[in-house]
Parts: structure tokens; C-alpha cells; sequence
């Protein structure tokens, strides 16, 4: 493999498992500590911000302008079936595993008063989910890529489940069952592809398609690519299979939401960028128009219900899938511009909806409700709140020189690439989020406080500012410096292209 | 003086006949549980009953850990012994150290059960000794014969054990129930024994299967295969002999019910095994496949409505010993592995999973009611994540023995083309998944609605718990070596033809003799 000819230090072989299990680590601490709540918080803190450190390691030593998979570590784990212990990164999962490892600590912050029941199981739970979901991004087996992807249900149906609002059981069995169902199709698509190439490698069976060794292949394709799409389908969550997000949100803790929304949502579309382009070219290429179709209606109808929403987060939630429509509208677009932009879209979605679902469990916090209708005027009481606010919602509307704008302006220019039609049906979703967005700040913060209440409502915590703060300051320098992470996202995204552009020129000869 | 002449002359004249040394190497974990046995029955009337009751249970653990070195001991002399009745092979080794661990763990699990439920522990503990060196000898043996009578002895110390919580009506109508059912069912397979003598003239295995392959195949050869299927699908609660299970579980003590869904099982399935694959009966597989998708569909579809968690558990067993059967759909080597490595991921967990519910069932068995388990995850946190990985591992999530298992398992029925059991066997897993995550739900998400006492677990039933989670974790992340060696004995299994290597010459020496 020529991926491993890299000189690489001892750490760099390791550097990907110690991010990973580091958290897991903890969490079996957790489990032997005393119940004491202050320490766990603490200690679930030092842990979460330690696998970030280590994570800062990828982006450093991150050579970037190569294409190829880096940090690798490939072990025989299970003889039969074949299955290996491969662990690497791209430019592509580098990010993603990064804002995985960003957002846990400020989880726990959030969670540090809201959480006072039952808090030993919360962070076990919350460092577990870390693990899986940095496992999600880095393994290259897909044998390890399923059980990390399963492993992500279990903590965070459980988050829901245990920690949530009122119909929390309805809405964790609700994700659970959605998710699990749609990735039964996946594994039934893994086992077919080692069934017919001995290998759950990823690499391995990418080049095997790539070559036409894998008998049989022509016929199960487009099942195979239907098989994948569906999973992630479902996680994105792309337009019809978007039910379950808007109660796993409404019900959700504050941390929960801010991982489902902020990372859980982005192994659904790193699959498709991953899994569907990779390993099915041709059949994406056969497949977009529809897939496109079905994203833009998420956009747009994403964003039209998010619009009439009385409840801050479901609105919230229903701008997610309207943002997600973009990542998959800049996916299938086929494009440098439009992959990079779903790239970005990705991890500015990341950092602002999680800035945007803490405030409101902030405010939960406070009022016990998310209705809209139940506050007004909140700038007077709430002056740095009502600030950080603001930053969040424009950077999550698209304004220029906060991070939406770079990724949905490199999404736009990819449709239009593609397709001019795509690109302005989807400009209105541009629209359409600033005014939903825009709406609702207006509604809660300006004017007078109309519920007497809202007057003695206290400001950000200390805590609260600790978790606050650094997704606005993300928001502003991914704004300012974007070429930082595109830097390391274009070649990356260059090299996912080079097969779809082989395949295009095949399809057009035919 | 003559008499000790006569002596010698007669074991001189007979000395080819008698058993060598390694013959008794070949049984002597058998004889090792046999005697820790009759040491701790002898004890009983001894010891004062709360003293014995620790003491007894020590000797018999002890008892259990002997004949596992007995096992290993034994390992290192394969071949037949006994005149051709016993075979040690690195199937039986496999089958005798699962079914002593069990009995080892159900010996742990038992300790607080017997102080809790005052039950007179000589008997208790004897007869798992005793039922143990049946269920040992049936995996070894293969002498239809024999397996009958390790058959009876594994049987007649389950019935008795079932029905050990004396006070209990239900535990005397599950004892006289499984009793009745179970004498039935071994009586359809002596008639299969029967029948398969009259077909090939024979009760050893091995001349069986070179009678069946020498000529055309007797009529009655099928009829006796069905029956005896008859017989050991009733052990394994496979569909249509499973309706005994859920009232014998319901009925029997917990911990008893977890040595029931696991030790026997296993020993049944490897007879089932050597009489499938060694005998080799072609067209008889069409009984099993269809035994396997009844007992899976009506294994689950059945759990799906119980509210007591140990009914539910039983019919699981029952969806269980289902997917175990789809192994014998597959190729020799991959179906025995496969189904020898289910066994044992199986009985980690069964037995881990009803450990926790005998401790939670408290004196008198009061609580195993699905709503008792409410809120269990917070009153008893590390007792409920226990139980979630049993769980968890009965569904199959990966890094639990229980998805390796069905893994195998179907891998090795797609590989035998049999799509159909395949499709069946995974709906079976989705609908299966639905009632295990009940059970999960109610634990974790649900407020205790009834004061439920929870007390704290015992230092013994501790270790039989981290025994069983060791097991199902290790099985879940490690499945190489364990496959690797069910790989190995199951192609030593079905070599054909076997390597005679005799250690004592077969009984027609006897004609010999002057």
C-alpha cells in the first residue's frame, strides 16, 4: 500500500487509537469512582479535554496536499471473518474527528449544573458516545465502521432516554428504531460486498470495484448503493426519514443534542461521501438527480417548517435538516466547489447549531420551556446571552465572515456547476434560514419583556460562557481563515472526485 | 491360597478385556465429578446445615475446578477408549470444558440462592455433580447406547434439581411435567436407537455411518433419525418439543434454570452434532432446518408477550436453540464450529443472564415481573449494565459473543445457500432485539413504581458474574482462538475414514476366550 510508504513516527501509528479509546478509558474509571458529582464532572472534563489535546495532534502533523489515508494502523484482529484493526484519516474525517473531540468538553460544561440526577451515568455514557463517534471517522474497516457506527445508538438512546424532557422514552425508542432499521440494510450491504470479496477493507474494496474483480458486482450495485444510502439516509437525516430528529431533539438533554446535531447527523453524510462515492461511483453518478431532488426539498421544506415552529428547538432541529440538504446537495453535485462546501457546511453546522442548541437548554435551564411565545424582550435581562446569541444565529444564517456563509456559498457555486436550477432553488434556503432564524431572535430578544418572569432571569454562568464562547469564536475564525481547514479538506476531496470524474467520461463515451 | 491363584489365572485370561489405564484417563473427569459427588452427599448428614452449606459448596466448586484439570489431563491422550464406547477428540475436550465451567458458574450462582431459599445443599449440589458427568459423558460418547444412559443421568438429575424449591406448587408441577415430557421424549430416542440397530446392525457410531455408506440407505435408517432428533430436539427446547420450557423455567429455581438453558443443551447438541454429521444421514437436514425456523419464529414471537422475565428468557432459549440449529444447514466444518461456538457464547451469557434474575428474584422468587425491573438501573446500576450485556450480547450486538455466534452461524447457512433460514433466522433477530430492548427500557427509563428490595450481591455470585461477562466479552473481541480450536476438532470430527487406533480391543474379543 503505497498510503503506509510515509516516514511517520511511532506516535502517528497510534496517535488515531489513543483519541479513540482515551475517552472509553475514562469512562471505566468513571465507573469505579464514588458517587461524588463534583469530582466526576471534573474528572469527565479533564478526560474530554485531554482527548482534544490529543487530537490536536492530527491537524499538526496532518501532511496536508496528500491525498492518501495518514495515521494509519492496520492489524489482523478476527481471522475469520477477515476482519482488521484499521484505524486512518483523510482530510475528510481529520475535521470531523477534531469537532468530535471539540464539542464533548463543552458538553460536559453544559452539563455541569443542568445534570444533577443520576451524573455518574451521564458522563459514562457521554465519554462512550465520544469513543464511538470518533470511531465512526476513523476506521477504514467496515466491519469496525458498523460497530462503531452501533455503538453510537446505544449511549445516545440512552441519553435521550434516561436524561430527556417529558416523552423522552417515546422519542429515544423512535431514534433508535429509525436508525437501527436503516443501517440493518447496511449490514446486510457490508456482508454481501465481504461475501463476494473477502475483505471488509475499505481500501481493499474500493480498488477491487474500481478494477471489476468482484464477480456479480454490475447486478447488486445499485441494491448495494441503496443499501448504504438508506443508513445514512436516515442519519442525515435527508427528507423523508427526517421524522425522528425533531422529537429526539425536543427530548433530548442539552449535551445530547448538542452531539446528535453537532456530530451524530455527520456520520450520516461523511457515509455518503465515504462510502456511497467511494466504493459506488458509477451508481451515485446513476443516482443523484433524485438524491439532489430529495435534498432540496429538505432544504426548502426544512426550512419552511422551521419557520412556523413555536418551539426554539424544534426549529432549531428543523434548520438542521435544512442545512444537512446542503452537505448533500454539495455531495452529489460532483464538484470541487460543492464538495468542499459540504465539507464546510459540515463542521460550521457542527459548531453553530451546538452553539444554538446549548443557549436554548440554556434558557430550558432557566424557564423550563422552549416556546417563544414565553419570552420577548429577553435583551435587557440577558445582555451577554442576548450577544452570544446573536453571533450563533448569524453565523448560522450565513452572514459573511461567520463560517455558514463559506460553506454555503462553496455549496451554491458547486449546484450551479452542476445544475443552474439547483443552485437557485437552493439560494432560497439562504433566504429562507435568515428569515426563520432572524424571526425568532427577533421575537425573543427585542422589544419589551413581555412575561414579567423573564425579568429576573439570570445571565450566562461562568460554565456557561466557558461552553458558549469557544463555538462563537469558532464561528468567527473558520469565518475569517476558512483556507485553514480547506487546506487540508481540498485534496482530499480532489482524490474522492478523481473516480466520479472517470466514471462521468465512461458514462459519456457510452 | 487357590482363590488368589484363581485371581490371577482370571485376570491373566482376561487381562485383554479389562480396561487399560488409559481408559480411565479417557472418563476421568467423570470419575473425578462422580466422586466429589458421593464426597459431598456422604458429607451432608455430617456437617450442621448452615456450615455445610458453604463447606459442601466448596467441595463441589472444588469438584468442578478438579475436573477441568482432569480435562486438560485427559486432553493429551485422544483416541477411543472403553472398547470403542467412549472417544475423546477435541470435540468432546471442547464439550467437557464448557459443561464443567457451567456447572462451576451455576455452583457460584447458587451459594446466595441456597442460604435465601434453605434448601438442603448435599443433594442440590451432588445432583449437579452427578448431572454434569452425564451431560460430560454424552459429548464423549459414541456408542448410541451409552449416550442413552449419559442421556438418563443428565435427565433424571435435572428433573429432580427442577423441582428443589419444595414450598413452591409450580416448582413440583414443573418437575412432574418435565419429568413426564423428558421420559417421553428419551423414549423416542432408545426406539431411534432401536431402529437404527435393526437398519444397520449396529450402536456404534462409527459403524453406522460405514454400514449407511456401504450399501443403499434402509427406510428405516430415516425413522430412526427422526426419532432420535425427537428425542435430543426435546433437551435443546427446540420447536414443536419446546412447550415443556416455559413452565419447567417459570417453575424451577433461577439459578437451576440457568445450568437447564445451557449445560444439557450443549451436551444434546453435540450428540445431535456426531449423529448429524458423523452418521450423516443425507435428506435428514430437512428435519432440523425446518425444527430451527419453527423454534426461532416461535421462540420469539412468544417472548414478545411475556411479562415475566423468566418466561421470556425461556422462550428466547427456545429462538436460541433455533439459530443454533441453522448451523446444521452448513458444510461440516463451518456448520459444527459454528454451532459449538454458539454453545458456548450461549451459555456465557444464559447463565449470566439468569444469575441476575435469580439474585433480583430475591427469597421465594417474588420478584420477576417485567415492572419489578423498573428503575433497577438506578437503584442497582452495576446489576442492571450486567444484565444489559447479557442483553445485548442475546441479541447480537457486536463486541459481545453473541454476535460472533450468530455471526457464524448464518454466515455458515448463506454459505450452504440456504437463503430462505437465513432471512428467517435474521427477521427472527429484529423481532428478538424488540423484547430483549423491553427488558433494557423498563431498567433504565422507567421509575420504580413498587418498592423492589435490591440486596447487595455476594462476593461468590460476584465471581460467577465476572465470570460469565469475562466470557461473553472475550468471546465478543477474541472470537480467534476459541473458532480457531471448534475449527480444528470439528474437521478432526468428520475426517473420514477415521484413524482405528483401539486402546483396548472391541468387545468380540470375548468369543475369543478359551
Amino acid at each position: 500500500m503505497n498510503g503506509t510508504s510515509m516516514n511517520q513516527d511511532n506516535l502517528g501509528s497510534i496517535i488515531l487509537t489513543l483519541v479513540t479509546f482515551t475517552p472509553l478509558a475514562g469512562a471505566v474509571l468513571l465507573m469505579l469512582f464514588p458517587r461524588r458529582d463534583r469530582d466526576i464532572r471534573v474528572f469527565a472534563l479533564v478526560i474530554s479535554l485531554l482527548t482534544f489535546v490529543l487530537s490536536l495532534h492530527l491537524p499538526v502533523h496532518f501532511h496536508r496536499g496528500q491525498t492518501d489515508f495518514q495515521f494509519q494502523i492496520d492489524r489482523q484482529w478476527v481471522s475469520t471473518p477477515n476482519i482488521h484493526y484499521h484505524m486512518a484519516i483523510d482530510g475528510i474525517s481529520l475535521w470531523l474527528v477534531v469537532l468530535t473531540t471539540f464539542l464533548t468538553p463543552l458538553c460536559v460544561l453544559i452539563s455541569w449544573t443542568s445534570v444533577h440526577d443520576r451524573v455518574k451515568e451521564f458522563f459514562i455514557l457521554l465519554l462512550i458516545l465520544e469513543t464511538a463517534l470518533i470511531g465512526v471517522f476513523t476506521s477504514l474497516d467496515l466491519f469496525l465502521f458498523y460497530f462503531f457506527w452501533e455503538a453510537t445508538l446505544i449511549p445516545m438512546a440512552l441519553l435521550i432516554g434516561i436524561f430527556g424532557h417529558e416523552r423522552k422514552v417515546y422519542a429515544a425508542v423512535k431514534f433508535f428504531m429509525y436508525t437501527m432499521i436503516g443501517s440493518v440494510f447496511m449490514l446486510a450491504a457490508i456482508l454481501w460486498l465481504y461475501a463476494h470479496t473477502g475483505s471488509f477493507d475499505f481500501v481493499t474494496i474500493r480498488e477491487q470495484i474500481a478494477s471489476g474483480a468482484v464477480p456479480g458486482f454490475p447486478a447488486a450495485a445499485q441494491w448495494l448503493f441503496l443499501g448504504f444510502f438508506l443508513a445514512f439516509a436516515v442519519k442525515v437525516p435527508l427528507f423523508p426519514f427526517h421524522t425522528w430528529l425533531p422529537d429526539a431533539h425536543v427530548e433530548a438533554p442539552t449535551a445530547g443534542s448538542v452531539l446528535l446535531a453537532g456530530v451524530l447527523l455527520k456520520m450520516g453524510t461523511y457515509g455518503l461521501l465515504r462510502f456511497n462515492l467511494g466504493l459506488f461511483p458509477e451508481q451515485s453518478r446513476r443516482n443523484a438527480p433524485w438524491v439532489i431532488t430529495l435534498a432540496l426539498i429538505g432544504i426548502i421544506y426544512g426550512a419552511l417548517v422551521a419557520m412556523v415552529q413555536p418551539n426554539m428547538k424544534k426549529l432549531i432541529a428543523y434548520s438542521s435538516v435544512s442545512h444537512l440538504g446542503f452537505v448533500v446537495l454539495g455531495i452529489f453535485s460532483f464538484t470541487q466547489a460543492g464538495l468542499n462546501g459540504a465539507m464546510f457546511v459540515m463542521l460550521a453546522h457542527g459548531v453553530s447549531t451546538s452553539g444554538l442548541f446549548m443557549l436554548a437548554g440554556i434558557l430550558h435551564e432557566r424557564r423550563h420551556t422552549y416556546e417563544i411565545s414565553e419570552f420577548g424582550g429577553l435583551a435587557s435581562p440577558m445582555p451577554v446571552y442576548a450577544a452570544s446569541y446573536l453571533v450563533i444565529v448569524l453565523a448560522s444564517a450565513g452572514l459573511p465572515l461567520l463560517n455558514g456563509f463559506i460553506g454555503e456559498f462553496l455549496v451554491l457555486s458547486g449546484a450551479f456547476q452542476d445544475k443552474a436550477i439547483y443552485g437557485i432553488l437552493a439560494a432560497t434556503g439562504v433566504i429562507w434560514s435568515a428569515v426563520y432564524l432572524l424571526w425568532m431572535y427577533q421575537r425573543v430578544f427585542y422589544g419589551k419583556v413581555t412575561h414579567a418572569v423573564n425579568n429576573s432571569l439570570s445571565d450566562l454562568s461562568g460554565f456557561e460562557k466557558w461552553a458558549v464562547w469557544p463555538c462563537a469564536a469558532a464561528a468567527l475564525v473558520m469565518g475569517v481563515a476558512p483556507i485553514m481547514w480547506l487546506g487540508a479538506i481540498d485534496p482530499a476531496v480532489q482524490a474522492a472526485l478523481t473516480p466520479l470524474a472517470r466514471v462521468a467520461s465512461r458514462m459519456v463515451g457510452q | 491360597m487357590i482363590l488368589g491363584t484363581l485371581i490371577l489365572t482370571l485376570v491373566a485370561a482376561y487381562s485383554p478385556v479389562l480396561p487399560q489405564s488409559a481408559d480411565y484417563v479417557r472418563i476421568l473427569p467423570e470419575i473425578v465429578l462422580s466422586v466429589f459427588g458421593i464426597v459431598v452427599m456422604m458429607l451432608e448428614p455430617l456437617l450442621e446445615e448452615k456450615a455445610g452449606q458453604k463447606i459442601l459448596g466448596l467441595i463441589a466448586l472444588l469438584g468442578t475446578l478438579a475436573a477441568l484439570g482432569a480435562t486438560c489431563f485427559m486432553a493429551q491422550s485422544p483416541g477411543l477408549g472403553f472398547w470403542n464406547m467412549v472417544q475423546v477428540d477435541g470435540f468432546s475436550v471442547f464439550f467437557h470444558i464448557l459443561v464443567i465451567a457451567i456447572a462451576g458458574v451455576v455452583i457460584l450462582t447458587s451459594y446466595e440462592y441456597m442460604t435465601v431459599q434453605r434448601i438442603r445443599a448435599g443433594e442440590y449440589y451432588a445432583l449437579i455433580l452427578f448431572g454434569t458427568v452425564g451431560m460430560a459423558l454424552m459429548s464423549s460418547a459414541v456408542e448410541l447406547v451409552l449416550i442413552f444412559i449419559a442421556l438418563e443421568i443428565s435427565s433424571i438429575s435435572s428433573y429432580v434439581l427442577t423441582g428443589f424449591r419444595r414450598h413452591a406448587a409450580t416448582s413440583a408441577e414443573a418437575s412432574l411435567k418435565y419429568f413426564l415430557l423428558g421420559s417421553f421424549a428419551t423414549a423416542f430416542f432408545l426406539y431411534g436407537v432401536a431402529m437404527m440397530f435393526g437398519a444397520t446392525g449396529s450402536t456404534n457410531i462409527d459403524q453406522i455411518s460405514r454400514a449407511l455408506q456401504a450399501g443403499p440407505l434402509p427406510l428405516l435408517a430415516y425413522v430412526a433419525v427422526a426419532l432420535m432428533f425427537v428425542g435430543l430436539g426435546f433437551k435443546v427446547a427446540a420447536a414443536p418439543f419446546h412447550v415443556w420450557t416455559p413452565d419447567v423455567y417459570e417453575g424451577a429455581p433461577s439459578p437451576i434454570v440457568g445450568l437447564m438453558s445451557t449445560a444439557p443443551k450443549a451436551a444434546a447438541f453435540a450428540v445431535l452434532l456426531r449423529i448429524v454429521f458423523v452418521i450423516g444421514v443425507p435428506g435428514s437436514q430437512w428435519l432440523i432446518w425446518v425444527a430451527a425456523a419453527l423454534s426461532m419464529t416461535l421462540g420469539n414471537l412468544g417472548a414478545l408477550v411475556q411479562n415475566n422475565v423468566k418466561r421470556l428468557l425461556a422462550y428466547s432459549a427456545i429462538a436460541h436453540a433455533g439459530y443454533q440449529l441453522v448451523a446444521f444447514a452448513a458444510a461440516p466444518v463451518l456448520g459444527i464450529s459454528a454451532a459449538m461456538f454458539y454453545a458456548a457464547a450461549y451459555a456465557a451469557t444464559s447463565l449470566g443472564a439468569f444469575a441476575v434474575v435469580s439474585h433480583f428474584a430475591n427469597a421465594g422468587e417474588r420478584y420477576v415481573a417485567l415492572e419489578d425491573y423498573e428503575g433497577l438501573g438506578r437503584s442497582s446500576p452495576l446489576l442492571a449494565a450486567t444484565l444489559t450485556i447479557f442483553l445485548l450480547s442475546l441479541i447480537g450486538i457486536p463486541m459481545t459473543g453473541g454476535f460472533f455466534a450468530k455471526f457464524y452461524v448464518f454466515g455458515a447457512a448463506v454459505n450452504a445457500h440456504l437463503i430462505w433460514l437465513t432471512i428467517v433466522g435474521v427477521l427472527n433477530s429484529g423481532v428478538g432485539a424488540y423484547y430483549y430492548l423491553r427488558v433494557i427500557v423498563v431498567m433504565y427509563m422507567r421509575e420504580a413504581r413498587k418498592e423492589v428490595p435490591v440486596t447487595p450481591v455476594p462476593f461468590v455470585l460476584r465471581a460467577g458474574l465476572v465470570c460469565c461477562v469475562a466470557a461473553t466479552i472475550y468471546l465478543g473481541i477474541f472470537p480467534d482462538r476459541v473458532l480457531q480450536y471448534a475449527q480444528d476438532s470439528a474437521r478432526a470430527l468428520v475426517q473420514n475414514p477415521r484413524p482405528e487406533t483401539p486402546s483396548s480391543r472391541p468387545l468380540s474379543v470375548l468369543h475369543e476366550l478359551p
